[in-house]
C-alpha cells in the first residue's frame, strides 16, 4: 500500500490574497480530511495529547474523521476544547501537539490542527444545532463566578465553569468579546465570524457577557465580591504596548501594533469610510519586531495598499518568534526582511510625519537569559531607510489596570499577577488569574490551558468555602 | 444600549445630553471621561463628563459638533440610544484645599472644568473663574459656573459679551492686579489647545502651578494602544490612563498639536462620505 502524504492546505494565491481580507488558508475538503485522518496510526499511548495544553483526545477525534463521522469528531473535540475553530487556525501546532506526533520522527506529523479546524468548520456549516446539546449542564446554576476579560483564557475558564454548573458572568472592557482574537488577529487568519460563532457557543452554556465594563474603573474587584460573586478569574491579558524609548517615537504615523491592529481589525478601519474609524498608511511601512503580531501588522499593511513592507528585526531569521507558517506567508506576499537591524531613531519632516528610520546593523553574541543569541551593535554600521509609516511590534506587557487596583495583590516585576502555575490561585483567596496577565505575552492555547486549570481549582475552592458554611 | 433621556441645544453647535448610565454615574469623578460609540459602524470617541445624578443614574455630556461622529450625535433626539458608553476612564482631577484657584475654560471646555470647579469650591477654595468663547452664542454653563465662583469673568474674541479679548488677557490683568502676592495657588485651564498653551506660558513666568486637561486622539481609552501618548516633562505618558490632567508647564504642546492632525484628511473624507447618506 502506498503511503498517504500529509495533505496540503489549499491556499488563496498570494497575488490575489493581498488584495482582500478573506481567509488565506481555505481549509481541507472532506476527502482531504479523511485521507489525512487515515495517516494517524492511533497510538496506544498517544504522545500528541501530551503536547496539547487543553488535553484534547486527539486520536479519538481523528479516528472519527477517518470514519467520516464528523459529528462525533466535534463532540470529542468539545469535551476538552471550547474553541476548536479558533485553535485549529491559530495554535502553533508545530511546537505543541504535532511536534510530538510519532509520524514526525521519520516523516511529516499528522496535520492535527488542520483536522481540528476541519471538524469545527464542518459543524458550523452542517450542524443545525450547536453540539452544546451533547453536554449535560447541571441544574441550578446558582453560585456566581465572575470572569474578567473575554479573551481566550476567560472564555475557556467561563465555559468550563458553566459546564460544572456555575452561574458565570464575564466582564469585558471593550464593546466586543474575544480579546486578542477580535482586536489582534486579522480577519484573513481568523475570520471574526468564526470568533462570534465560538462565543455564541460559550454563551449557549448559560454565560452572560457584560460589555463596556472596565473592571477597576466601572466596578472594582471588591464590588464584584460585594455583589455576591464567590470567586473571580482575571484574564485581562498583556495589552500594554511596549515602545523602544528612542528619539522620534511620537512622530505622526508611528503606531503601536495594538493601535494599528485595533483600528484595522476591531474597528474595521479597512472598510473606512463605510466604518467611521480611520487608519492612515503610507507607501512604505516598516514593522519593528518579528513575532506573530509583527507578521500580522506587515500583512494587513499590504492589504491596505502599502507598496513596500519591511520587517525590521534585531536578530536573525532563526530567532524570529513568529510561527514558521506566518513567516512563509508573509514572504510569499512580498514582505521584505531587514534582519540583524535595529532602529536607533526616527526622523520626521517639518510637519512631524515620520520619513526615515536610522538603523544600526547587529551581530549575534552569546545566548542571553531567553536562550536566544544576544544582538550586539556593529560600530559605524548606521544607515537610514525611507518609510512613511512605522508599526512597533516589539511586545506587550501585562495590562496593569486591574492588578494595580487590588490592594495586597502580589505582582511580578513586569506587572504580571503572580499565580500558582498549577491552580491559577493568586495570594488573595477567591482571586484567580491566568493567561498573559500572569505569564506575559504568550500564545492563545497557553491562555486557554491556564483558563482550564483555573476553572478546576475555582471549583475546588468554591466547594471548600461553601461547605464550611 | 444607553438611553438619551434629554437632549437640548446648549449653544451654537454644542448639544447637551443626559444619558442613562447607572454604573458610570455611581463611580465617575470630576476630570474623568467616557468613550462612546454610536452604532455598529461607529468610531470610539472620548468625552469628558460634565455632571452626574447618581440617584437617577445619569451622566451629562456637552458635545460640540466638529466632525462626522459629533454631527451624527447632534441628530439624535431624547429617547434615542447610544450603542456603547464606557467609563469612568482616566484619573480624577486632584481636588484639595489649595486656597485660591483660578479656573479658566474655553468654549466647550467649560463643561469639563465645571465639575472640577464645583468640587474645588466644595473643598473650601476661593474660585476665580474666567470663561472664554469666540462669541456670546458659544458660551455654555454660565449660570452654573457663576453660582460656584467667588469672582467671575467672561471674555469673547469679538467682544459680543463680557470683555473683548482672550481669557489670557483677563488672566494677565488678574495677575498684574495682585502685585507681589501670587494671584492664586493653582490654575486649572481647560479648552482648545492654543488657549491651554498660552495660559501655561503666562503662568510659567509667574511660577503659578497650572493643570491642563489634554485631548489627544484615543481609541480604546484603557491603556492598550498608546494612540493618546503625549510627552510630559520629557517622558511619554498615556493620557487615557495617566491623565487627562497634566502639569501644563511640562507638556510638549507642539507634539500634541501635530499628533492631533494625523487623521485630518481622513476626517474630512469621513464627513464627506456621511453627507451623501440620507439624513
Amino acid at each position: 500500500m502506498e503511503k498517504i502524504p500529509r495533505q496540503k492546505m489549499p491556499m488563496q494565491d498570494p497575488k490575489e490574497r493581498i488584495k482582500n481580507f478573506s481567509s488565506v488558508a481555505l481549509g481541507y475538503t472532506k476527502e482531504q480530511a479523511i485521507l489525512e485522518a487515515k495517516r494517524c496510526i492511533q497510538c496506544k499511548k498517544p504522545t500528541c495529547m501530551k503536547g496539547c495544553p487543553v488535553e484534547v483526545n486527539i486520536p479519538g477525534f481523528i479516528k472519527k474523521i477517518a470514519e467520516g463521522d464528523f459529528e462525533s469528531a466535534v463532540k470529542i473535540l468539545k469535551e476538552k476544547n471550547n474553541l476548536p475553530a479558533i485553535c485549529g487556525r491559530v495554535c502553533p501546532q508545530e511546537t505543541q501537539c504535532e511536534i510530538v506526533c510519532i509520524l514526525g520522527k521519520k516523516g511529516e506529523p499528522v496535520a492535527i490542527g488542520r483536522l481540528e479546524r476541519f471538524a469545527a468548520d464542518w459543524e458550523k456549516k452542517n450542524s443545525t444545532q450547536n453540539t452544546v446539546h451533547s453536554i449535560q449542564i447541571e441544574n441550578g446554576q446558582k453560585i456566581k463566578i465572575a470572569v474578567v476579560g473575554s479573551g481566550p483564557a476567560g472564555l475557556t475558564c467561563a465555559a468550563d465553569l458553566a459546564k460544572m454548573g456555575y452561574k458565570v458572568t464575564m466582564f469585558e472592557s471593550l464593546h466586543l468579546p474575544g480579546g486578542v482574537l477580535m482586536y489582534g488577529i486579522p480577519e484573513f487568519r481568523l475570520p471574526k465570524e468564526i470568533v462570534n460563532y465560538e462565543v455564541d457557543y460559550i454563551k449557549s452554556l448559560g454565560i452572560e457577557i457584560k460589555y463596556n465594563m472596565v473592571i477597576s474603573k466601572t466596578k472594582t474587584i471588591q464590588d464584584l465580591f460585594d455583589e455576591g460573586y464567590k470567586a473571580i478569574f482575571i484574564g485581562t491579558g498583556a495589552g500594554l504596548p511596549q515602545f523602544l524609548g528612542i528619539p522620534g517615537e511620537n512622530l505622526k504615523s508611528i503606531y503601536s501594533a495594538n493601535e494599528y491592529l485595533t483600528r484595522i481589525n476591531f474597528m474595521k478601519a479597512y472598510k473606512f469610510p463605510e466604518y467611521d474609524t480611520p487608519v492612515k498608511i503610507g507607501k512604505k511601512v516598516a514593522v519593528i519586531g518579528a513575532g506573530n503580531v509583527a507578521m500580522d501588522s506587515a500583512r494587513v499593511s499590504l492589504r491596505l495598499g502599502a507598496e513596500e513592507v519591511y520587517i525590521v528585526y534585531r536578530r536573525s531569521e532563526k530567532e524570529m518568534p513568529a510561527r514558521l507558517e506566518e513567516i512563509e506567508n508573509a514572504k510569499e506576499e512580498g514582505v521584505k526582511f531587514f534582519l540583524l537591524t535595529a532602529p536607533i531613531r526616527f526622523i520626521g519632516d517639518n510637519e512631524n510625519n515620520v520619513t526615515k528610520i536610522e538603523c544600526i546593523k547587529m551581530e549575534l553574541g552569546d545566548p542571553d537569559a531567553s536562550g536566544r543569541r544576544r544582538p550586539i551593535p556593529i560600530k559605524n554600521s548606521e544607515f537610514t531607510m525611507e518609510v512613511d509609516t512605522v508599526v512597533m511590534a516589539i511586545g506587550q506587557s501585562p495590562n496593569p489596570l486591574v492588578p494595580k487596583t487590588i490592594p495586597g495583590l502580589q505582582v511580578g516585576k513586569h506587572g504580571n499577577i503572580i499565580t500558582d502555575e498549577k491552580t491559577g490561585a493568586t495570594n488573595i483567596p477567591g482571586i484567580f488569574a491566568g493567561g498573559d496577565i500572569a505569564t506575559g505575552a504568550a500564545t492563545v492555547i497557553d491562555a486557554m490551558g491556564a483558563g482550564k486549570r483555573a476553572a478546576r481549582s475555582i471549583d475546588e475552592y468554591v466547594k471548600k468555602v461553601t461547605s464550611n458554611g | 444600549m444607553y438611553k438619551i433621556l434629554e437632549k437640548t441645544v446648549a449653544s451654537t453647535g454644542v448639544n447637551k445630553f443626559v444619558i442613562s448610565a447607572p454604573d458610570i454615574s455611581k463611580k465617575i469623578l470630576p476630570g474623568q471621561f467616557i468613550i462612546l460609540r454610536l452604532h455598529e459602524k461607529g468610531e470610539r470617541i472620548p468625552i469628558t463628563v460634565a455632571d452626574k445624578n447618581v440617584a437617577e443614574g445619569t451622566i451629562t455630556l456637552y458635545i460640540q459638533e466638529v466632525g462626522k461622529t459629533t454631527i451624527e450625535l447632534g441628530r439624535l433626539k431624547s429617547g434615542d440610544s447610544i450603542l456603547d458608553v464606557v467609563g469612568p476612564l482616566g484619573i480624577a482631577s486632584h481636588i484639595e484645599k489649595f486656597g485660591t484657584v483660578i479656573c479658566i475654560a474655553g468654549g466647550v471646555g467649560t463643561a469639563v472644568i465645571y465639575p472640577i470647579a464645583k468640587a474645588l469650591k466644595e473643598k473650601g477654595n476661593k474660585v476665580i473663574t474666567i470663561l472664554g468663547a469666540r462669541s456670546k452664542s458659544l458660551i455654555i454653563l454660565e449660570d452654573e459656573m457663576k453660582r460656584i465662583s467667588d469672582e467671575f469673568y467672561i471674555a469673547t474674541d469679538d467682544g459680543s459679551y463680557g470683555e473683548k479679548g482672550f481669557v489670557s488677557d483677563v488672566l494677565n490683568k488678574i495677575i498684574s492686579k495682585s502685585g507681589d502676592i501670587p494671584a492664586a495657588n493653582i490654575v486649572y485651564a481647560i479648552g482648545p489647545i492654543p488657549m491651554m498653551k498660552v495660559v501655561s506660558g503666562i503662568t510659567k513666568q509667574h511660577n503659578l502651578k497650572t493643570i491642563v486637561s489634554l485631548n489627544p486622539v484615543m481609541v480604546d481609552g484603557t491603556g492598550m494602544c498608546g494612540a493618546c501618548r503625549v510627552t510630559v516633562g520629557g517622558t511619554t505618558r498615556f493620557t487615557c490612563v495617566e491623565g487627562p490632567d497634566f502639569d501644563g508647564h511640562l507638556v510638549d504642546w507642539a507634539e500634541l498639536i501635530s499628533r492631533l492632525s494625523t487623521f485630518k484628511g481622513k476626517e474630512k473624507e469621513s464627513l464627506d462620505h456621511s453627507c451623501k447618506l440620507p439624513k
